[in-house]
């Protein structure tokens, strides 16, 4: 294998590992549902698409990443459809989504408090 | 290299069962059900590689599959609270 390409598959692998635990970060972080459901998507598009590339690259061309794809075309169709089924269940059950401001009155002057909006 | 995202998909993983367990709602869990789904296919892999048998990607398709219909199911459950509901039922009626 030459240099180049155990490069790039190194830093895919890398930004990889990077966004899974950026995914998960926000996962526990994020206020509400819908937020949760935005970090969680990271981890099934970005994270796994770069991982599954990256490795794509350390395996060649064989067999292995034939079903590395598979995986990928995989991710590509259910993450949607699970998101989708999601937030259609949460909306049936009367969830709402947490607005950071409301924005009828925004020519209301701004208030000066300290915490720039944010509903703790 | 593969030890870093073994590590990484580990952690969150650790994270992802940190919110199914603090998850006000029934959905947060079934949100990170589905996270730690993801990422035990993705654990499945690099594990796979890391020990130089990339043959239990198998599993990982098979997990992904389930993983898709484990989560509409419990959804619909949730939904309808009856996993044998039928849609055309009530338009029919």
């Amino acid at each position: 294998m030459t240099l180049t390409v155990e490069i790039a598959s190194w830093v895919l692998i890398l930004l990889g590992s990077f966004f899974t635990v950026a995914g998960a970060f926000g996962l526990v972080r994020m206020p509400e549902i819908f937020t949760r459901m935005h970090a969680a998507s990271v981890i099934d598009t970005l994270a796994v698409g770069l991982l599954i590339l990256g490795m794509s690259l350390q395996a060649g061309f064989s067999l292995v990443t034939l079903k590395l794809l598979f995986l990928l075309a995989l991710f590509f169709f259910t993450g949607p459809v699970v998101t989708h089924a999601l937030a259609q269940a949460c909306l049936h059950e009367g969830v709402k989504p947490m607005l950071r401001e409301d924005r009828r009155d925004r020519n209301r002057p701004q208030s000066t408090n300290a915490n720039d909006g944010r509903q703790s | 290299m593969f030890v870093a995202a073994a590590v990484a998909v580990l952690v969150a993983l650790a994270l992802a069962i940190t919110r199914a367990i603090m998850g006000p709602t029934v959905f947060d869990r079934v949100l990170a059900g589905n996270s730690v789904g993801t990422l035990a296919i993705m654990l499945l892999a690099v594990v796979g590689f890391l020990t130089g048998r990339p043959e239990f990607l198998d599993i990982g398709l098979t997990y992904g599959l389930l993983n898709l219909i484990g989560t509409l199911a419990v959804l619909k459950f949730f939904r309808h609270g009856d996993l044998a509901y039928d849609v055309d039922d009530e338009l029919r009626s």
